[in-house]
């Protein structure tokens, strides 16, 4: 295998895909350092499959080049793919199989040996808590029993990389934590991660580094603590009892306030440096002007607020 | 990491290899599902049993005198099965395709013809099996092999390849509609009117010339034909060799067809 830099596990430059008239990538790069969990958030219908099924090998771009693990995906795709694997968007698990037989095939079709396909499949059973399930018939399992196995064939080659599309979309709150917790697992033990999402909470959870994808285009990438820091620091959300509240709080507060406070009715939203350490300072302030509090509180911005601040719109809507 | 095949001859063991484990697949799958394989079988049966006893006394009239029209129609019913079964390859195809499991297959290091030479092997082997159970029910209402055993088993080799062939456009349209019911609705229209204006039921004999010229050269046709011959004598020769060529061609055409639908990007 010819040497690559160390670093760097996938490199994607100007990726272009166009299906029809739709733009679904319109020049995208992606850099994912070795070792490291790189999310691509964004809405439905943003690009993020597409850009996983070319660096996947299974679509080819129209424009662009991407290098995984030295090797483009166009011009060497078995090398490529013998190195990685890939937890599709929808469970790619069969039926009529069972757990370890469908284990088994996959450990062959990666050319392993007849035993080592069968050794490797026990093991993987065993580590997503698949043992008992072994020899039933996928059909029987548990929508997170199958998501658990879907993962599992993508690790049967102990991939170097992992490309992970939407993993816990449609699974349950307590399978979705389960299956946060194997990532993990899997990230400790040094594999590389590419995830897409469209759950703010699975990038903030799950990433080092976060490219928010939207219309084909990264519009923003950086550690999810510079994203928040990119639109603003704390804020402090305040809820007065009467309308003449509204004014004397803004005079009140002033020598706390780092920022333009935006004002709806009765609730104001105030940028606030600290907010946390300000809170107290705050309630002495508004108390010594009386001021009738309905609710106070510090907000921390989460990756929601940098999705509408960057892109005008909510994560989780719109196609 | 997984063995990465270099040179030639590894990655002929390695795509056979891989075209074998998918037919050890789909095989696990039709004994698991039994329902599948018997569905398969209720429809040319019924073929069976209506065509001998529905239409069996009007068609006699144009058979030559002393002929029983179950010894005509049986060899046509078993042709008409192999056609049909080109039909579930497509299915087969489209559910793994709606599945998933075809991404899954082309994200593996595996030859890119393997799910579809197991796709059609599997087919083949579950023709064997449909074949010789329709086989006995013809011979339980009277149909019997006048020939030797030798043709009897060419008039099986026939059915196997004709329907390998026809699996392959089966499995070309399976993956060009990715749809299992659209691949159903598709079957009936390329494969009735091969199987009806053909020679399988009745004789050509009485059918306008313009579509005698067509039913005399179409594939399932001829192979009907040789079949036929092989089974119960008659003129062999040009069916055969049509059969052979139209199985080939139609392999020729096919299989790089299925593969590029397979690898589409």
């Amino acid at each position: 295998m010819p040497r690559r830099t160390r670093s760097d596990a996938i490199v994607a430059e100007n990726l272009q895909k166009s299906f029809g008239d739709v733009r679904a990538l319109d020049g995208i790069d992606i850099t994912v350092k070795e070792g490291t969990v790189v999310g691509l958030l964004g809405p439905n219908g943003a690009g993020k499959t597409t850009a996983v099924r070319i660096l996947t090998t299974l679509l080819s771009p129209d424009a662009g080049r991407a290098i995984v693990l030295g090797h483009d995906v166009t011009k060497e795709p078995d090398i490529v793919r013998a190195s990685i694997g890939l937890t599709g968007q929808f469970t790619a698990v069969d039926d009529n199989l069972t757990g370890t037989e469908f284990l088994w095939m996959v450990g062959r079709l990666y050319h392993m040996s007849t035993a080592q396909a069968r050794k490797r499949g026990a093991e993987l059973l065993e580590r997503f808590g698949l043992a008992d399930a072994a020899h039933r018939t996928v059909k029987t399992y548990s929508g997170g029993m199958q998501r658990r196995l879907d993962l599992a064939a993508s690790l049967v080659n102990h991939p170097q990389i992992l490309f992970l599309d939407e993993p816990t979309t449609g699974l349950d709150p307590q399978s979705r934590v389960d299956l946060w917790e194997e990532i993990r697992g899997l990230v400790r033990e040094g594999t590389t991660l590419l995830l897409t999402t469209q759950y703010l909470e699975e990038a903030d959870q799950l990433a080092d580094r976060i490219n928010v994808v939207d219309h084909g285009q990264i519009v923003a990438e950086g550690t999810s603590a510079q994203l928040k820091r990119k639109i603003g620091g704390d804020h402090l959300d305040l809820v007065v009892g009467r309308k003449v509240d509204v004014q004397r709080a803004l005079e009140a507060l002033a020598p706390l306030v780092s920022g333009e406070p935006q004002l709806n009715g009765q609730s104001l939203s105030l940028p606030i440096v600290d907010g946390a350490g300000k809170l107290a300072d705050a309630v002495r302030l508004l108390d010594k002007v009386k001021v009738k509090i309905v609710d106070i509180d510090v907000r921390t911005p989460t990756l929601d607020d940098v999705f509408m601040a960057l892109t005008g719109h909510a994560a989780e809507e719109g196609e | 990491m997984a063995v990465i095949a270099l040179n030639r001859s590894d990655k002929l063991r390695w795509t056979l290899a891989d075209a074998a484990t998918v037919t050890r697949r789909n095989l696990i799958h039709i004994m698991r599902v039994p329902q599948l394989l018997v569905f398969s079988t209720v429809q040319p049966v019924m073929f069976v049993l209506l065509f001998t006893y529905v239409f069996g006394g009007a068609i006699k009239a144009s058979l030559p005198p002393g002929a029983k029209y179950i010894n005509f129609l049986l060899p046509g019913i078993l042709i008409q099965l192999t056609a049909f079964s080109a039909m579930n390859t497509g299915i087969g195809l489209a559910e793994d395709a709606t599945k998933g499991l075809i991404d899954r297959f082309r994200s593996l290091p595996m030859a890119r013809s393997a799910v579809l030479a197991g796709r059609t092997l599997s087919d083949l082997v579950r023709n064997i099996f449909v074949l010789l159970l329709i086989y006995g029910v013809g011979s339980a209402i009277g149909f019997r092999i006048s020939t030797d055993p030798l043709q009897a088993l060419g008039a099986m080799g026939v059915l196997l390849l004709f329907g390998f062939s026809m699996s392959w456009i089966g499995a070309t349209i399976g993956l060009t509609l990715r749809d299992p019911e659209s691949v159903q609705a598709a079957g009936f229209v390329w494969i009735f009117p091969l199987i009806f204006a053909s020679g399988l039921f009745v004789p050509l004999q009485t059918m306008p010339k313009w579509l005698q010229a067509f039913a005399k050269n179409q594939p399932v046709s001829v192979a009907g034909q040789a079949t036929r011959s092989l089974l119960i004598g008659g003129p062999l020769g040009p069916y055969l060799w049509k059969t052979l060529a139209w199985g080939v061609g139609l392999l020729l055409v096919f299989i790089p067809l299925a593969v590029s639908r397979y690898r589409r990007t």
